[in-house]
């Protein structure tokens, strides 16, 4: 089950015509596929789509009653695979997942979906993680479009542009036989708003339909001949059918005068940014209509060349707004121009630059440039000729505040691995750790640094392939069992195997894919009403011939957790040593447990609720046991005392006791001020009786002694 | 080009767009940044506005630095474009969650005199790279605010978390009533009541601390949190037999014989020291602290006692076994424990110590010349070792656990002859003889002498590469004692020693001093 329940949320889904719709970008494109007559629904999460999987999840009845299909893919490569069923079939289909990772993960089935070609609509939805926020490389996923003729749409980011683009993307895939790519951004996919629904549509053909009346065609087989006829089917009649389809059915938009003589081409997720900065110029009102000529470009790819130099005609100037590189856009439409022998001057990335997130400011700036080029009478005079205001300049903060990357959370089962990992460092001295993807890899960071790589999903343990010959020292790899189940098993178990590796790999199992907010996976230990769970990691391991296998079921044992690695790293074994570190996820527990554990308080049952403590004055203010930690919960105060110069460590109200900090005081013998204080809840009486015994001898004790010395405790 | 043939003139920006109101949220993620989002969006919604919401979730949710941003506008038949994300120079309201997320989002240049109310709480939620280094790596809140009082149009400032707290629920809610009370929204304090009641869970709760904060904003509360409290000078006199009484009171005639800069320090210095073992120990620190006295100047406002008041007790109060079991023994430490875990009514309270004593402490609490005997041979040390070094984990709210740590807080009586009170004697007059040395020759490098102190803290491994610094610290300042700005090197070299764990820094600091001192 997903960290975040959409339980409410999914009843808006049954809304019908003339409701309206108000919530989140994603969850209004889930809406957007059910009245487009989906047929099957599927995709890997990760953010920013993942709320998109998570509300599929929870929508099972909804789409049940439709009759539609939804599969929580194994990865995006098996998401992008499921749309082979609209190359024979006339069933429309969309899967999701993010961009541009996703899409690699996924090319190889676009490419030979793409090459084949489709007969029901086929969709992929792909959240754009570019710029702020963003937890991955920064590349765009506009190159797979060209490279394989899958066409793109980039609409603009309001709930009834996305949801329209959902109905138009299918319509394209269909007109023109090619599968169609929905790219939305970060910010897009979390935008709330509203859009007026219509009713729910079942498809025409269901896949229980399709599979009862099998087709199949070796033309549409990526084999020779057909490979190369398929080529040429592509560039010969697809490509004309969807720019034909695109023109004739106005995906693209244009905004404004149309007798200006500059203009602004834009990708339709820009339009947004576009606007304001033309507001803030006087060039645009509050309801976005604006004095300069706008073409927004809701297909990105292909581009239309009859369109673009229509809004060209008498123009002197025009502005590419296009966010990321490289600059494809600008270069397609320079090429049209060119070629057109037009004398029409493009700006872009001479104006704005060429890499990084398109901010508010940033297109202010490269709009403003290019007007004080191309139009200087437009600009309001301050913007013609800065002239800036003395102002009390602000104190540069850049040294004062810290950086706030991510890290584990409160309570995290995977912080007392790194603590182990550390500790043997500490004994053994730095070891070659190669990480994968997933909330394991924030343990490159400080306070562990431990780990220097990430090679993609799935892809640990291979990425330190060349060093499975081993050596003094064996390489270490890390993995979670999100990429475990996505392609680790074999790109990294079975090269492992095969390969003899000498190394050690070690699998952070927190029962869920837990990054991507928490959905289950084959090995997560919960029920699950339509998928299967509970097939433990080391079985498949094991499976597929590693022989040194190790489970630590409670990886807040450090010194187990410890002691395993070290055996790991010193065994005589030949092969893969492969420990499975398992223990669930923090942030899902605790919203599993939470609510349990109220109910049994309330109805008088026994409950023990630990939590840790630091004595305040054993604490010397070292901080060693935060460089083992890094808890957000164990922090640090400043005591009112003359005497201490440094901050103590404290523990606040969030800590959920997972017991971290007192395993690693005791296994890299640390200090003694760490305290666990369990809050029985309900004892029993014979319980609250010894307790009270022991209370009273123990008070009596103390009194004794503070008799016998100076009290200074303030009474 | 064709700049001639554009019929288009310079218009004002619409004025309706100053009816779009800007928020943007800084948060630290868990600290409910997406929940105060979704009730300011369901507040504007009941208040006739057009809203949009936009976040950048995702990992930086994992206790990262997350940024939420509302945009509204009085709603009307068309739809207003809104931006998705906040533009510097371009927000009206920025709640930050926390003092460097608001110290953040006035360097990305969201808070401007001419239009940012900043609503922040003033309480810090410290970054990892403030919390792991070894002295004092907290950044300066003083310093945001100093930024916020000319960045920020209006700012509003007080601990909100603080308030969250006390109400049992996230800060979320009392960052919703700081908004509310800013009056920044053109809504009803009903319509922002009832965006918390909609959302169904721990209503009581947040509603408390919504209030609470409200009413902070609209009656600021006396300051009391930034004005520090005089100097308490030692509270409440000590309970206990009479003849230490008598005792305390003479030594504490004493310390006002001292000069005035010196006598807070005295106080406290004395009382750490007594309270570690005894009245006589208390006579030995005065009798230390007089020592300094004695060879100090008064023209330099008696700083080397003051220091050396400090520093002395601390040495002399070092960290053994006796002291973490008595101190985890007394009254006033369960009371404590209750205070910080408040267990409610009708519950039990069960209290685990986590101890890991290795053969080092064991041998150090042993006769010094025994202790010395087992020390001088490994194989002794391994052998007593083998029987303690363990993990241990006691029940200390249970009587027979209690009961042994108990005991080993009554070996205090016989502290003075074991093996590492002589050892850290040894050490504290090695050190005070250094500064002595120095004192006549060297006033500010004398000073800085005894402040190395503070480099020795910890137990075990810590304790012994605290030490371990000290020594690198004293030998680099050896290398240019002689130099007239020694006290500047060894305050670097001090400085350098606390930044980091393994000493990077530090070995930085003497390749330099190295560099010139083998050149001259």
């Amino acid at each position: 089950m997903a960290e975040r329940s959409f339980a409410r949320e999914v009843e808006k889904l049954r809304l019908g015509d003339g409701d309206n719709f108000v919530g989140e970008g994603i969850l209004a494109i889930t809406k957007a596929l059910l009245e487009n007559g989906v047929g099957y629904v599927g995709g890997y999460q990760g953010a920013p789509i993942s709320h998109l999987m998570d509300m599929l999840a929870d929508a099972e009845e909804i789409l049940d009653e439709l009759d539609i299909r939804f599969e929580a893919n194994a990865s995006e490569s098996a998401a992008a695979a499921m749309l082979a069923a609209s190359v024979h079939y006339p069933i429309r289909g969309a899967v999701t997942f993010k961009g541009p990772v996703g899409v690699n993960v996924a090319s190889d089935a676009l490419a030979n979906l793409a090459s084949a070609g489709v007969n029901g609509g086929a969709l992929a939805i792909i959240g754009e993680d570019y710029g702020e926020g963003s937890s991955i490389m920064q590349e765009r996923s506009h190159a797979f479009a060209m490279k394989s003729q899958i066409w793109l749409i980039d609409p603009r980011p309001n709930l009834p542009s996305i949801v329209k683009a959902v109905g138009q993307g299918f319509d394209l895939s269909e007109a023109s036989n090619t599968p169609v790519m929905l790219m939305v951004r970060i910010r897009s996919c979390h935008v709330t708003g509203s859009f007026a629904t219509s009713d729910n549509r079942r498809p025409p053909l269901t896949v229980t339909g399709a599979l009862a009346d099998p087709k199949s065609d070796f033309t549409r087989v990526v084999l020779p001949p057909w490979s190369y006829i398929q080529e040429q089917d592509k560039v010969n009649n697809r490509w004309p059918a969807a720019e034909k389809h695109i023109r004739e059915n106005g995906l693209n938009e244009l905004f404004g005068p149309v007798d200006a003589g500059i203009g602004i081409v834009l990708q339709g997720g820009m339009y947004n940014s576009v606007i304001r900065a033309l507001q803030r110029l006087g060039l645009a009102d509050l309801y976005g209509d604006t004095e300069i000529p706008l073409y927004i470009l809701n297909v990105t790819y292909p581009l239309v060349a009859g369109e673009f130099l229509d809004f060209c005609a008498g123009k002197s100037a025009v502005l590419v707004v296009e966010e990321g590189q490289p600059e494809f856009i600008e270069q397609g439409l320079g090429a049209i121009l060119y070629k057109a022998g037009s004398d029409v001057r493009l700006f872009g990335k001479d104006v704005l630059p060429m890499a990084g997130e398109y901010t508010g400011q940033i297109v202010l700036d490269g709009i403003a440039a290019f007007l004080r080029d191309a139009a200087p009478e437009l600009l309001p005079a301050q913007r013609r000729a800065p002239n800036r205001e003395e102002q009390p300049p602000v104190p540069d903060l850049a040294k004062t505040v810290p950086i706030r990357p991510p890290g584990f959370c409160t309570g995290c089962p995977e912080r007392p691995v790194f603590a182990a990992l550390k500790l043997i460092e500490g004994e053994r001295g730095k070891h070659q750790i190669a990480g994968d993807i997933g909330c394991h890899l924030f343990a490159a960071l400080p306070p562990f640094e431990i780990g220097g790589s990430t090679m993609g999903y799935g892809l640990g343990p291979a990425s330190n392939g060349a060093f499975d010959g081993g050596g003094d020292k064996r390489a270490i790899s890390i993995i979670g069992d999100g990429g475990f189940w996505h392609n680790g098993l074999a790109s990294s178990f079975g090269n492992a195997v095969f390969n003899k590796s000498d190394s050690v790999i070690v699998v952070v199992d927190n029962f869920y894919s837990a990054a991507t907010g928490g959905q289950d996976v084959p090995s997560s230990r919960a029920d699950n009403r339509s998928k299967s769970t509970k097939h433990p990691i080391t079985e498949a391991v094991k499976g597929i011939g590693v022989e040194w296998v190790r489970q630590v079921d409670r990886t807040y044992d450090v010194p187990l957790m410890r002691d395993t690695l070290r055996e790991a790293l010193t065994t005589e074994h030949k092969g893969p040593k492969v420990i499975v570190a398992a223990s669930e996820c923090m942030l899902n527990r605790q919203r599993r447990e939470r609510p349990l554990e109220a109910k049994a308080i309330a109805d008088g049952r026994r409950v023990e609720k630990p939590r840790f403590g630091v004595d305040e004055d054993i604490c010397t203010g070292d901080h060693a046991c935060i460089r083992l930690s890094g808890c957000p919960s164990l922090s640090l105060k400043r005591l009112d005392d003359p005497l201490r110069d440094d901050p103590i460590a404290a523990i606040d109200e969030s800590c959920v006791g997972c017991g971290n900090c007192g395993e690693v005081a005791d296994a890299a013998i640390l200090c003694p001020s760490f305290y666990r204080a369990d809050i029985v809840h309900n004892p029993s009486w014979i319980e609250r009786t010894f307790a009270g015994i022991s209370a009273r001898i123990i008070a009596a004790l103390q009194a004794r002694r503070a008799r016998a010395r100076l009290d200074f405790a303030e009474g | 080009m064709a700049e001639a043939e554009l019929d288009l003139e310079q218009r004002p920006p619409d004025p309706r767009m100053a009816g779009i109101i800007k928020l943007a949220i800084m948060a630290v993620g868990g600290q409910g940044g997406g929940v105060l989002t979704d009730w300011v969006e369901a507040c504007a919604r009941a208040g006739g506005y057009a809203v949009q919401a936009t976040s950048v979730a995702g990992v930086a949710q994992r206790t990262g630095a997350t940024i939420y941003y509302i945009e509204m506008a009085p709603a009307s038949e068309r739809a207003p474009v809104f931006s998705l994300m906040p533009a510097a120079g371009d927000v009206d309201v920025l709640i930050a969650a926390e003092m460097m997320e608001a110290g953040r989002a006035i360097m990305r240049g969201f808070v401007t005199p001419d239009r940012t109310t900043l609503i922040a709480s003033s309480h810090r939620a410290l970054a990892v790279s403030e919390k792991t280094v070894p002295g004092d790596g907290i950044a300066s809140s003083d310093e945001v605010v100093a930024a916020a009082e000319i960045a920020a149009q209006r700012f509003i400032a007080f601990d909100m978390e603080k308030i969250a707290v006390e109400c049992g629920t996230v800060i979320s809610a009392s960052l919703f009533g700081a908004l509310a009370g800013s009056k920044t929204l053109p809504f009803r304090q009903e319509d922002f009541e009832a965006a918390i009641r909609a959302s169904g869970r721990g209503v009581e709760a947040s509603l408390a601390a919504f209030t609470r904060a409200r009413a902070a904003v609209e009656t600021p509360p006396a300051e009391d949190g930034d004005v520090e409290p005089a100097a308490s000078p030692v509270a409440a006199p000590p309970r206990g037999p009479e003849k230490a009484l008598q005792g305390w009171t003479r030594l504490m005639a004493e310390i006002n014989g001292l000069p005035g800069e010196v006598r807070d320090m005295a106080r406290q210095g004395l009382r750490a020291v007594v309270d570690f073992q005894d009245i006589d120990y208390g006579r030995e620190y005065l009798d230390r602290l007089g020592e300094v006295l004695s060879a100090d100047d008064p023209d330099r406002g008696y700083l080397l006692s003051c220091e050396a008041a400090k520093y002395i007790a601390n040495a002399m109060a070092y960290d053994d076994v006796i002291r973490v079991a008595d101190l985890k023994t007394r009254e006033s430490r369960l009371a404590r424990v209750r205070r910080e875990m408040k267990p409610p009514a009708g519950t039990r309270l069960m209290v685990t110590e986590f101890l890991h004593p290795r053969a080092e402490e064991i041998v150090g609490l042993l006769p010094a010349r025994l202790g010395r005997w087992v020390e001088a041979r490994p194989a002794r040390m391994r052998f007593v070792d083998r029987l303690v070094n363990r993990g241990r984990r006691l029940r200390s709210d249970r009587f027979l656990p209690f009961l042994q740590l108990y005991a080993v807080a009554g070996l205090r009586r016989w502290r003075r002859g074991n093996l590492r009170h002589a050892v850290e004697q040894a050490h504290l007059e090695a050190w005070l003889d250094d500064a002595f040395g120095q004192a006549a020759k060297n006033y500010d490098l004398a000073v800085e002498l005894i402040r190395n102190r503070r480099l020795i803290k910890g137990y075990s491994d810590t304790h012994a590469r605290g030490l371990g610094k000290f020594e690198r610290v004293r030998r680099g300042i050896a290398l240019i004692e002689d130099r007239a700005d020694a006290a500047d090197w060894a305050r670097r070299l001090r400085t350098a020693a606390l930044a980091d764990e393994k000493g990077a820094a530090l070995d930085g600091v003497i390749a330099t001093i190295r560099s010139f001192s083998e050149a001259e």
